[in-house]
């Protein structure tokens, strides 16, 4: 059946970016992942507004809107990150641990 | 029935003369001064040769930024014009029309309230110089 | 019920929130022409401090006339939500306050940040009057985006983009899980009203939406094991945007937590509650416990707000109107003693970007007694201790007495709480004694003059404080006034699974709460 099809699809797409979050370190790769997040969700979203209508796209749209938001935001973050640190890696963030 | 389709051959032909009036205009009014590095083709300003692995500007990520943000609000305009006529009346239509005198703005003023925020956000960073490439 | 509300009634219920969103829209127009000097940013602040008080009037307006509400049923105007907001802009206003102390020393803002402030406000604004899981998301991005940004705000800092970056990845991913929660209960039900979700019949989807949803809430609120973020962070983020965190974000975090819980996923409640009863015992004892070893002022106060979402969590537990009451309260006394006291730290750190350690607090009450005093007031109102610690003892005895009143009494919750507390007393009186028995090191810099704007919210805070403690009743009325309307607070529907664990075993007949 199509629509369990898409929500394994999503499962799987959500699960990779889940573990590219916990075993990355590089900051751009890790956003990355959360975006894969994201758009497995989007997924999840279309598919169940097969069965229930309407609102399931408008919720896209917005989830959309907000990932771009994120987007620009982080990318900002992670520019002024490698201006103090001269790198993206989360391992070079040592400066909060007491 | 193909009678139709008749808005859609206008809008083909109206396309394609405005592009020969545009590219024609522009061909009899420029005058052209040909140099090595004018003559290359263009690419966002890089070098159009090497290595892709190439690092480049970091200006072009703000102007990035700015566009998929400013492009993304866009997506809320199409469901929104897909809806206008429902929105721009007072009561549900009636045979995909709005019934005399129902008519209502509520439609226009919220797309008109979206686009001024928009607005607030572009003219913020025009003002702060997000615009300008130096 | 319909399915989409009037336009005018759309305009009316969230009068509020477009008052405070105009008032954003000029102020970062006003602060765009402004250059990058530092009179701009704290023009910003003072405008800032402006709208959050006329947006404070059309609140307790809004509250008075019983607006709010939408036929649709995705926005409230319930009491929980005017209480919330109003202790969402007292604790916004004390950070703006501290923010203009803080430019006044550092010079090192853009006029931009008030600005995020208000956005980030709007958004917990929209989280308080939400009854549907779209709002609440869009609520929750606009607080956070802003947020992470905020966490950045001293771009001359290499701590502060730290902070910032670590905040930015683990709440974005937080954010994930909480949207395929809300994508799977979508999924299930076929809609994300609180009100169609509460009246579902829990299927395993169901099910595993709500466990989706309890990881992003807990990231969100930072209960352990999700608290990681939460020392790096408050210590990296500048003061201000420190205590607009703990003070604000965590209240808008917890509204959103009892809203969701209460009025929208009730029908599993045999199914989270055990779950959260870790969590909430497993917080108080490892907030306290870390607390203990920590010598630097603003990691010590993170640790002691994981321990506080802890308390917090134990008020979510009873599931009851007085619940409810005895959270907005807590909150109330926990964002006056927040905000109290990182307008000390303000004062006393002058600006200096290296954090405030306990040492650096060692003999303030023979230079400077009033600033001793007032942080020791705002510190055992945290410890929750009787009089001298003001409506702190308050929030902790209404907190006790909802868990022990609640249909499964939360007695093993309640005892954990206790001894938390005693543990707590571990921190919160070394920073104290620390104030008063230590003599002043000499090479100490003395904190010379107490900031204008910084004075007013610290005697404002205090006194607050002190005469709650003395007098509660005005506001546990108000918080009682502030309860949830929805009736599936009252009658959670049992699931059709069995009970697995023991402290919920009565919890299936919690049917019939008075």
């Amino acid at each position: 059946m199509m629509l369990a099809d898409a929500l394994i699809v999503s499962a799987i797409l959500f699960t990779i970016g889940v573990v590219g979050v916990l075993t990355r370190r590089n900051a751009i790769i890790l956003f990355m992942c959360v975006e894969l997040m994201l758009n497995a969700v989007n997924l999840s979203f279309v598919t169940f507004a097969k069965l229930h209508g309407v609102s399931g796209h408008v919720f896209v749209i917005l989830v959309m809107t907000i990932a771009a938001a994120e987007a620009a935001v982080g990318l900002a973050i992670v520019i002024s990150v490698f201006r103090h640190f001269g790198a993206v890696d989360l391992q070079s963030l040592k400066l909060l641990r007491r | 029935m193909l009678r139709e389709y008749l808005p859609v051959l206008l809008l083909l032909g109206f396309a394609a003369v405005n592009a020969v009036v545009i590219l024609g205009l522009g061909e009899l009014v420029t005058r052209t001064h040909p140099t090595e590095i004018k003559q290359q083709p263009y690419e966002s300003g890089m070098a159009p040769l090497g290595d892709a692995r190439d690092r480049f500007s970091v200006k072009f990520y703000l102007v990035a930024m700015l566009f998929i943000v400013f492009d993304i609000e866009t997506v809320f305009m199409i469901p929104w014009g897909v809806h206008y006529q429902q929105l721009s009346c007072a009561v549900p239509l009636v045979d995909g029309a709005c019934p005399a005198g129902q008519l209502s703005f509520f439609g226009l003023g919220e797309m008109l309230v979206f686009a001024l925020i928009l607005l607030v956000g572009y003219i913020f960073v025009w003002k702060k110089g997000g615009l300008s490439w130096d | 019920m319909t399915d989409f509300a009037e336009p005018g009634a759309l305009l009316g219920a969230l009068l509020p929130e477009i008052t405070l969103l105009l008032g954003t829209l000029i102020l970062l127009l006003v602060g765009a022409w402004g250059g990058e000097s530092s009179s701009p940013t704290r023009r910003s602040a003072r405008f800032a401090l402006g709208i959050v008080g006329v947006t404070a009037v059309a609140v307790v307006f809004a509250w008075l006339r019983g607006d709010g509400f939408t036929t649709d049923d995705r926005l409230t105007g319930d009491g929980f939500r005017w209480a919330i907001d109003l202790v969402l802009l007292l604790g916004t206003a004390g950070a703006l306050a501290i923010f203009d102390t803080e430019q006044l020393r550092t010079r090192a803002y853009q006029a931009e940040i008030p600005v995020l402030m208000l956005l980030a406000l709007s958004g917990m604004m929209i989280i308080s009057a939400s009854r549907d899981l779209m709002f609440t998301y869009i609520g929750l991005e606009l607080m956070s985006i802003a947020v992470y940004v905020l966490a950045g705000a001293n771009r001359s800092s290499a701590r502060s983009a730290e902070a910032s970056i670590k905040y930015f990845l683990l709440g974005a991913f937080a954010s994930g899980f909480l949207l395929y929660g809300i994508a799977l209960l979508y999924g299930a039900v076929g809609d994300t009203r609180l009100s169609a979700l509460g009246a579902a019949t829990p299927s395993a989807m169901y099910l595993v939406g709500v466990a989706l949803l309890l990881v992003g809430f807990a990231f969100k609120v930072g209960a352990v094991p999700f608290h990681l973020w939460t020392p790096d962070v408050y210590d990296g983020a500048p003061s201000p945007i420190t205590a607009f965190m703990a003070a604000c974000v965590k209240a808008s975090a917890f509204a959103m937590l009892l809203r969701v819980m209460a009025e929208g996923i009730g029908p599993a409640i045999v199914h989270w509650h055990p779950v959260v009863w870790w969590l909430a015992a497993i917080t108080m004892v490892v907030g306290n416990v870390v607390a203990l070893a920590q010598p630097n002022v603003k990691r010590m106060l993170a640790y002691s707000s994981i321990a506080h979402s802890g308390y917090l969590l134990v008020a979510v537990l009873a599931y009851s109107q007085e619940a409810a009451a005895a959270v907005v309260f807590y909150l109330l006394a926990y964002t006056l003693a927040t905000i109290g006291a990182f307008a000390v730290l303000g004062i006393v750190s002058e600006g200096r970007e290296t954090t405030v350690t306990i040492d650096d607090l060692s003999g303030l009450w023979h230079v400077r007694p009033g600033l001793a005093v007032a942080l020791s007031v705002c510190l055992l109102a945290f410890f929750g201790f009787p009089i001298a610690g003001g409506a702190g003892f308050f929030a902790k005895w209404y907190v006790i007495q909802a868990a022990l009143a609640s249909h499964t009494p939360l007695t093993v919750l309640v005892v954990v709480l206790v001894l938390a507390s005693v543990v707590s007393a571990g921190y919160y009186l070394t920073a104290i004694s620390a104030m008063f028995n230590r003599p002043r090191p000499s090479q100490l810099p003395m904190p010379v003059q107490t900031p204008l704007l910084s004075g007013i919210v610290m005697v404002v805070a205090v006194v607050a404080l002190l005469v709650l403690g003395v007098f509660p009743t005005p506001a546990s009325r108000l918080a009682a006034a502030a309860t949830l309307r929805a009736a599936p607070l009252a009658t959670p529907v049992a699931g059709t699974m069995t009970v697995s664990a023991p402290t919920v075993a009565a919890t299936e007949d919690a049917g019939s709460t008075p």
